[in-house]
């Protein structure tokens, strides 16, 4: 047998030697522009969408206020910044087809949905998912929107609302998300592609879970997804964003907008799993992820957000609620792993505006290789938001001696009447868990794997049945080989 | 069925276990008792595979294999057991889930396929009430905020699950107040057949009195310096360790 010395030499190899599982592109025939950004470029992707002039004017304005931001570093994280004009801002398949069955899908991305393990076909028959595939920015398949629009309820991508549905889109856009919140937003907002566009009528229970898997597929494209979810009184929805990427030497930037407006009494629960290229054991490669996702919460409304990253070189993320409404509930979940050379800054942040407001976040990092996690949360309580509470759990997991992890708690809390509570640890998995587990037969792979599972329950837990397995896989891909 | 030939063994380069030979046949209990530092749990961490103690001399066969050969979870699933003495916490992993792992990780070394889960209740169940164990309990975490005595039953209640070929019970009566002892050596006693062995590692005859052993051993700085039967063990209660370690000197 070998010795701990050695083992932990062996983990290291294996650790950076665990390749990523979904590295492959799809030779389908895309419509790209010339590399670079200004508005000639802006205006372009507006013509090729064949938009109205009000979002060709919002896209421009916003490149004006882009033209004015400088990129944020205050993040724990380093990274080389990307060239912006090195990037093509618009890739689209050649042709839109317009689909009533998944059988007139492209049989190559039917094949790559097939090598994803995404069967399509399955998951509208078992798990009654209607899935928006987003393929390089466009949406190329929509399922279940005869049974959704029987409710009411508009799922569809973001060009299509554009013009299919201006006044919903004119009166939301950019209302959760301005365009001058940051570098990247408004970057996101003068150059989006596509994205997902979702409504549900007051009083409506969405009887189904919403899905979108986004993947990035042309060489050198940045993904500007936009999402605008809107739950009219007193409704109710589930939506699920997955994720996985193809293989690549370069660095892919990905700066998506999620908006999400819970109107009174409404709930919104937005869930995630993101598998996207980490990058090489070198950390070459892999995709820069810089998020903007927040939420606005009016009165007795809830929103709730569960994320589980395992992928991307770089995450800079930080899903937000804002409990406007009084009474209004706002929760974060979230299960962030690192390895190898990836790196993260992620959180949240809950503004209580309102009185009586509530917010939870349960925050469980893993760091293992040489990568480095960092929580950075802000919980901020104004003086008018009498009685709210807050509580916060952020732990971290610690796998080997090379890794790091941090967190970074700002709490602002400017009444008397409420109450904010925050808890931390950091552990590292113990030989005893692990000899424990070896001594009833359980080798140590499959250890971890357990003990890993047991550590992100609470979040686990918060996703929808499908989802929770699929993300438990991928915890377990994603730590594989990371122990000695 | 588990053969011990002088063995030694160091923890940090510290000799803890200095020849010890010790031969278990299946179908009998052997009592090994000895004070504080006497090296009773290394013997049972060395024989379960720990890797921080190393062995630096002596064979141990397991049904003629060599242990040396084999990491902690092969020896476990060619049917050794031991019942530890602090059993740790798996947060998040309820003792249900623990035991189906375990479970399958023993099939699957066996080239079984997984347990179904209609066949894995039955048989906690049928395990369980041998135990006296009530139903919610698989449903709690592994050992999070349970009792000494639960941490012990629990114990005994995955040996039942498993039912390990040589079970090591390393003071398995620690911290356990009368009736949770009684429970325990009950379900120690049901659990014994001609087919399995156990080594009850204890520090007090008291065990003894529950779970009759057919041999038992001193160990004292990491010898064992005098074997004999049941009434060894009286003796010791009565006498102390001093008398034997200078009747050896």
């Amino acid at each position: 047998m070998e010795n701990k010395q050695q083992q932990e030499e062996r983990l290291l190899e294996e650790v950076t030697s665990s390749e990523y599982k979904y590295g492959f592109t799809t030779n389908i025939e895309s419509d790209t522009i010339p590399k670079g950004l200004s508005e000639d470029v802006v205006r372009l992707i507006s013509k090729k969408k064949n938009e109205p002039d009000w979002m060709l004017e919002y896209r421009l304005k916003a490149y004006n206020v882009w033209l004015t931001m400088e990129e944020p570093d205050w993040a724990n994280i380093s990274y080389k910044k990307p060239n912006y004009q090195d990037i093509i801002y618009y890739a689209a398949p050649k042709t839109k087809p317009v689909l009533n069955s998944l059988d007139e899908l492209d049989p190559e991305m039917k094949k790559t949905f097939d090598k994803l393990g995404i069967s399509i076909d399955e998951q509208k028959r078992l798990a009654n998912v209607a899935v928006d595939v987003v393929m390089d920015s466009v949406s190329v398949a929509t399922t279940f929107k005869e049974t959704l629009k029987e409710k009411g309820i508009i799922f569809c991508s973001i060009s299509d609302a554009i013009k299919d549905y201006p006044d919903l889109v004119k009166k939301y856009l950019g209302t959760v998300v301005p365009n001058r919140d940051n570098f990247f937003s408004a970057l996101n907002s003068a150059v989006f592609s596509d994205g997902s566009f979702c409504y549900i009528p007051k009083g409506v229970k969405c009887p189904m879970e919403l899905s979108t898997y986004f993947r990035i597929n042309e060489s050198g494209t940045g993904q500007f997804e936009r999402t605008l979810l809107i739950a009219d009184e007193g409704s109710q929805v589930s939506y699920l964003e997955g994720c996985t990427a193809p293989m690549r030497d370069e660095n892919q930037l990905h700066a998506a907008v999620v908006e999400l407006i819970a109107l009174d009494n409404a709930d919104i629960k937005y869930s995630t799993v993101q598998n996207w290229y980490p990058g090489d054991k070198n950390g070459n490669g892999g995709v820069f992820n810089f998020v903007t996702k927040r939420g606005v919460c009016h009165n007795n409304a809830k929103i709730s957000w569960t994320q589980v990253e395992t992928g991307s070189a770089v995450t800079w993320k930080y899903p937000s609620c804002i409990l406007k409404g009084d009474n209004s509930i706002g929760e974060f979940f979230s299960v962030a792993v690192t390895n190898n050379r990836q790196q993260a800054d992620t959180g949240t942040k809950m503004i209580h505006l309102g009185k009586n407001t509530k917010s939870t976040i349960i925050a469980k990092g893993i760091s293992a290789g040489k990568s480095d996690g960092n929580y950075r949360g802000l919980v901020k309580i104004v003086k008018g938001a009498s009685n709210s509470r807050n509580f916060s759990q952020c732990d971290s997991l610690l796998m080997g001696d090379k890794c790091g992890s941090h967190t970074f708690p700002y709490i602002e809390v400017n009444n008397d009447s409420s109450q904010v509570e925050h808890e931390a640890t950091t552990s590292k998995i113990g030989e005893d868990q692990l000899f424990y587990c070896n001594q009833r037969g359980i080798g140590t792979e499959e250890a971890i794997a357990l003990i890993v599972n047991g550590y992100c329950k609470d979040v686990l837990n918060q996703l929808p049945m499908e989802f929770a397995v699929e993300a438990q896989k991928l915890l377990e891909i994603s730590l594989e080989g990371s122990v000695g | 069925m588990l053969k011990i030939e002088n063995l030694n063994a160091n923890v940090e380069s510290t000799p803890i276990l200095k020849g010890i030979d010790l031969t278990v046949n299946a179908g009998e209990i052997h009592a090994i008792m000895g004070p504080n530092g006497s090296g009773k749990s290394t013997l049972s961490s060395v024989i379960a595979g720990k890797e921080d103690y190393e062995v630096i001399d002596g064979l141990m066969t397991f049904e003629g294999k060599d242990l040396s050969e084999l990491d902690p979870e092969e020896r476990a699933n060619a049917g050794i057991f031991l019942s530890f003495q602090y059993p740790v916490e798996i947060p998040g992993i309820s003792v249900a889930n623990f035991i189906k792992t375990s479970v399958n990780a023993k099939r699957k070394s066996l080239g079984k396929d997984p347990v179904s889960a209609s066949e894995l209740l039955k048989l906690m169940r049928e395990k369980m009430s041998l135990l006296g164990i009530k139903e919610g309990y698989i449903s709690r975490n592994m050992n999070e905020g349970f009792s000494g005595g639960e941490k012990k039953r629990n114990e005994i209640f995955q040996m039942a699950m498993l039912s390990p070929k040589l079970a090591i019970l390393d003071e398995t009566d620690s911290g356990l107040d009368i009736d949770a002892l009684r429970i325990v050596a009950n379900g120690v006693n049901k659990l014994r057949n001609k087919d399995n062995a156990t080594i009850v590692i204890t520090h007090y005859q008291r065990l003894l009195e529950y779970i009759i052993p057919d041999y038992v051993h001193v160990l004292y700085d990491g010898k064992i310096i005098k074997s004999g039967d049941k009434s060894l063990a009286l003796e010791l209660e009565e006498k102390g360790y001093d008398w034997i370690v200078k009747d050896t000197k």
